[in-house]
């Protein structure tokens, strides 16, 4: 019969392709990461060009996601290396332990700002992304919204149902917003804050990026964002300006430490030298315009000259030891009106 | 065989012991095959939903709390406004969605508008697509920037209007199916003896073709009204600030690894799939009676202003559709909405979006082809042993039983329930976790009542006089299998493949808590790009998905064409 030959050959063809993914023989190694997806393909290409035995498999979703996952996870995480991920939840795995410390070759290079405190680093910056806002011109211009220029003009009115800002529980950015109000206003004064922004805000997305290309593309004029993110579109020839609040920017380190039940720990460590190697390092400042080795960083097209100077003076162990306590109270004050993560 | 058979049935108090002595080597084949299938299904279905039953009674790290979970679940406002918000977003979205398929249906099968095939064609359109898609769409049609936003008269589309319209286009094609169904049992002698009786034809409407088609109404009923609780697509992409149990389920077990609270949503999502499931058996067997062995087909006859207002209609819903689709296929190529229309074929390149690039389009190829080819078989045979030996009845009702149980477990609920079985620590199948396997185990459990239902309708159109001259020409079971039942069973083979096919390619809920990285499918690109905002790239990998759904379905065609031409030779020739 014509068919049951059809099924022989598909049977044969699928059992072929396994084999031939089988002879490879690759060392894959698990990436958790929150870097922005567009990026990866890059860092994987690059770091595959030079270490063809080795497979990145990227496992990405906002940084609350990757935290929460790895928390629940422990010692069963299928994770070996965590990268690009917001330091205050280093930080927070550190101190469970999850985290093996590791001296990458070079790392003596860096910026000492960017490191774990600790002899041997348990983890290890590779780059600063810092608030800011997106806001659409035109969009601004039809609604008669006037162009803000601190975080308090973000509550008058106008801006009612305007407003777009990532759920602090699900984006690291949107944590690093929360935790930098608080240190620039005192804690009381940023929940107050919060409760009249709250009236303004439209949605809360589930990543970062997300309100800035809402923003771009005009479906909420104003998105409570990052800085790279709103270079980037402005470059590509979004209608938006990328604006610092003047009261001063959160910010938050992305960085990478090895995890510590890891079986391809002799991988990962290699994706930990190169990720302190200068190459990586400029393609970290594609974007960014603060990276961990000192000397390489190329100002970067349409980002806001001023933010350098007004990131605040950041207390990561205070944000880390709080995150969980300050993302409930968040969650008890506005979960409901936040998307789905 | 058939002394064993015969004794079998006559020695009803016979041990077991003397039984298994009377059978002969073909029963103990059919015996250990329907053992192997009854083991996977409770495998596959059976030992998951018991994993998540005990999970909910349990904290996170796996001691008993008896209702703890449940009281915490119920004591959180956010979450239990949740119910009902998902209530109230269902029934809205039911009592749409029924009267348009009710019209939609009765224009089909009740009247002679023109172009019925073509509606037909269209209606199915939805199937092809994952239900983010719709939701997709309205973004760009009734979003602040949407094409046709006015219309909405300021209302925000993010919430409970883009919820109801997007689950509209997903569950239309579905319960008008099962509309069609009822409206097409109905019998011509009623309606002559309506007439003749003098009554007009409102008169008739409401007491013959509605008392006719009431079972199949309250059936779709329910269908719809499960199908939009339990949908996760629709509600994620443009649920806005608007949360329902559907979202919760994905929020508490993805976005804080809550599996406790994740497993109480799931068991409270499971309710009004069981009821549902409930009255459509209920229903299902009062439908079967009303037709008898005399009644007639019913033929519309034209009537110019009943037949042109239902094609005015259905040609609305036709255009719903198509806006739909067509908004999704339309935003896939401009280049930067709303600023820049021109089109560009640049959110193809998934490279540029997608982490994983164009690999997941190809793992979705890849499993939608072996569920196809490999859930097809299983059901099959699985089926054949439950429809075609005549012993071991036990068994027989038990796989008959667990084959149900799909259809009233809502693909959510089902992924959670592998999460908690597979990934156990002490389970031998550890190992399938983060494996493509339990992406297609899961999928064909979960698409697994519908093609067992129809193999065994298949299967039980088949005389049993093959087996019996078979068995006396002393053939083995298994040749009459790939002689007879195989080939004349071709259609609803291929039907069910294709079935099976289609769904591996749009399902999202069950496999969005089993995907690894290198297993990622097409849909939750689809999920990952709209999450960070790169709506243009998630509509254009919504878009392959429909595409390679259509190509698929008008090979299908061919291939249909071409296998009844060979294998109904039989029913027209002459003897």
């Amino acid at each position: 019969m014509k068919l049951s030959n059809c099924i022989k050959v598909l049977m044969g063809a699928t059992f072929m392709l396994g084999c031939a993914q089988m002879a490879e023989a690759k060392t894959k190694l698990t990436v958790y990461t929150a870097i922005e997806p567009e990026e990866l393909h890059g860092f994987k290409q690059a770091f595959e060009k030079e270490n063809s035995d080795i497979d990145l498999q990227w496992v990405r979703d906002s940084t609350g996601i990757i935290t929460a996952k790895l928390l629940a996870e422990k010692d069963n995480t299928k994770a070996d290396i965590v990268w690009g991920v917001a330091a205050t939840s280093l930080l927070m795995l550190k101190d469970i332990n999850m985290l093996e410390a590791y001296s990458p070759k070079g790392v003596d290079s860096l910026n000492k700002k960017f490191l774990d405190k600790d002899a041997t680093p348990s983890w290890v910056g590779q780059r600063a992304w810092v608030a800011s806002l997106c806001y659409n011109i035109y969009e601004a211009k039809k609604h008669n919204l006037p162009q803000p220029t601190s975080w308090a003009d973000l509550l008058d009115p106008v801006y009612k149902g305007h407003l777009v800002m990532p759920n602090p529980a699900s984006s690291g950015t949107g944590f690093l917003d929360v935790s930098s109000w608080m240190q620039i206003m005192g804690e009381d004064k940023a929940w107050e804050f919060m409760d009249g922004l709250h009236e303004n805000i439209g949605v809360y997305t589930h990543s970062g990026s997300k309100p800035c290309k809402m923003a771009a593309k005009g479906e909420f004029p104003i998105g409570i964002s990052f800085a790279y993110k709103g270079a980037q579109l402005k470059s590509k020839g979004a209608p938006i300006e990328v604006i610092a609040p003047k009261e001063g920017l959160g910010w938050d380190v992305e960085a990478f430490g090895i995890i510590k039940s890891s079986e391809n720990k002799e991988a990962a460590k290699r994706f930990a030298d190169w990720s302190v190697t200068k190459e990586a390092n400029v393609i970290y400042n594609k974007g960014y315009a603060v990276v961990a080795l000192d000397g390489v960083a190329q100002p970067v097209k349409n980002y806001p000259e001023e933010a350098m100077g007004l990131m605040i003076d950041n207390d990561f162990l205070w944000a880390a030891a709080n995150r969980t306590r300050i993302l409930k109270e968040w969650e008890t004050r506005y979960g409901t009106k936040s998307e789905a993560k | 065989m058939n002394t064993a058979t015969t004794t079998t049935y006559h020695n009803h108090r016979s041990t077991f012991r003397q039984r298994l002595s009377h059978l002969g080597k073909e029963d103990i084949i059919m015996l250990i095959a329907l053992i192997g299938i009854s083991l996977s299904m409770l495998v596959a279905i059976i030992f998951p939903l018991f994993g998540m039953f005990s999970k909910s009674f349990q904290n996170n790290s796996g001691d008993w709390v008896g209702l703890g979970n449940f009281i915490e679940y119920f004591s959180s406002p956010g979450l239990v406004g949740s119910i009902s918000n998902s209530i109230w977003v269902s029934l809205l979205t039911t009592v749409i969605t029924g009267l348009a398929a009710f019209v939609y249906a009765y224009a089909l099968t009740r009247s002679c508008m023109p172009g019925k095939k073509i509606f037909r064609a269209l209606s199915s359109i939805p199937i092809l697509a994952p239900s983010l898609l719709p939701a997709i769409s309205l973004v760009y049609l009734l979003g602040n920037q949407g094409l046709i936003r006015e219309i909405l008269m300021g209302e925000s589309v993010y919430g409970p209007i883009g919820i109801v319209i997007g689950m509209c286009f997903y569950i239309f094609p579905h319960i008008l199916m099962i509309m069609i169904t009822a409206l097409s049992t109905s019998d011509a002698r009623l309606y002559e003896a309506a007439e003749v009786l003098g009554a007009g034809p409102v008169r008739i409407f409401f007491t013959v073709t509605l008392p006719g088609a009431r079972y199949g109404l309250i059936s779709a009923a329910f269908v719809a009204f499960t199908l939009a609780i339990t949908d996760f697509g629709i509600p994620k992409v443009i649920g806005g600030n608007f949360n329902v149990l559907a979202t919760d389920i994905y929020k508490q077990v993805v976005g804080q690894q809550n599996f406790s609270i994740g497993a109480v949503v799931g068991m409270i999502l499971l309710i009004p799939a069981l009821v549902s499931f409930a009255v459509d058996r209920h229903v299902r067997k009062k439908q079967t009676a009303q037709m008898s062995a005399r009644s007639e087909p019913y033929r519309p006859k034209p009537h110019k202003l009943r037949d042109g207002l239902l094609f005015a209609f259905c040609t609305m819903v036709a255009l719903f559709l198509l806006t739909i689709i067509g908004t999704a296929a339309f935003s896939s190529l401009v280049k930067f909405w709303p600023y820049e229309m021109s089109l560009t074929l640049q959110h193809y390149d998934f490279n540029a979006n997608d982490p994983n690039g164009w690999a997941p389009f190809f793992n979705s190829l890849t499993l939608s082809a072996v569920t196809a080819v490999v859930g097809t078989l299983m059901i099959f045979f699985g089926a054949y042993f439950v429809e075609k030996t005549k012993q071991f009845a036990l068994i027989r009702s038990l796989v008959q039983v667990m084959a149900m149980v799909p259809m009233a477990v809502p693909g959510m609920v089902l992924g959670l329930a592998y999460v908690f079985f597979f990934n156990a620590p002490g389970n031998p199948l550890n190992g399938i976790y983060g494996t493509m396997v339990i992406l297609g185990l899961s999928t064909i459990a979960h698409f697994y009542t519908v093609s067992h239902l129809t193999l065994t309708t298949a299967l039980k159109q088949i005389d049993g006089e093959f087996e019996a001259v078979s068995a006396s020409l002393k053939a083995p079971f298994y040749k009459t299998v790939a002689r007879v039942h195989f080939p004349i069973c071709l259609p609803a083979i291929s039907d069910v493949a294709i079935y099976l096919f289609v769904n591996s390619m749009t399902t999202v809920s069950a496999v969005v808590f089993l995907y690894a990285p290198d297993t990622k499918l097409a849909s939750i690109s689809v999920l990952n790009m709209d999450d960070v905002g790169d709506q243009a790239p998630a509509a254009a990998m919504a878009m392959m998905i429909v595409m390679t759904s259509i190509a698929v379905k008008t090979l299908h065609v061919f291939i249909t064409k071409g296998i009844n031409a060979r294998t109904s030779a039989w029913k027209n020739a002459s003897r």
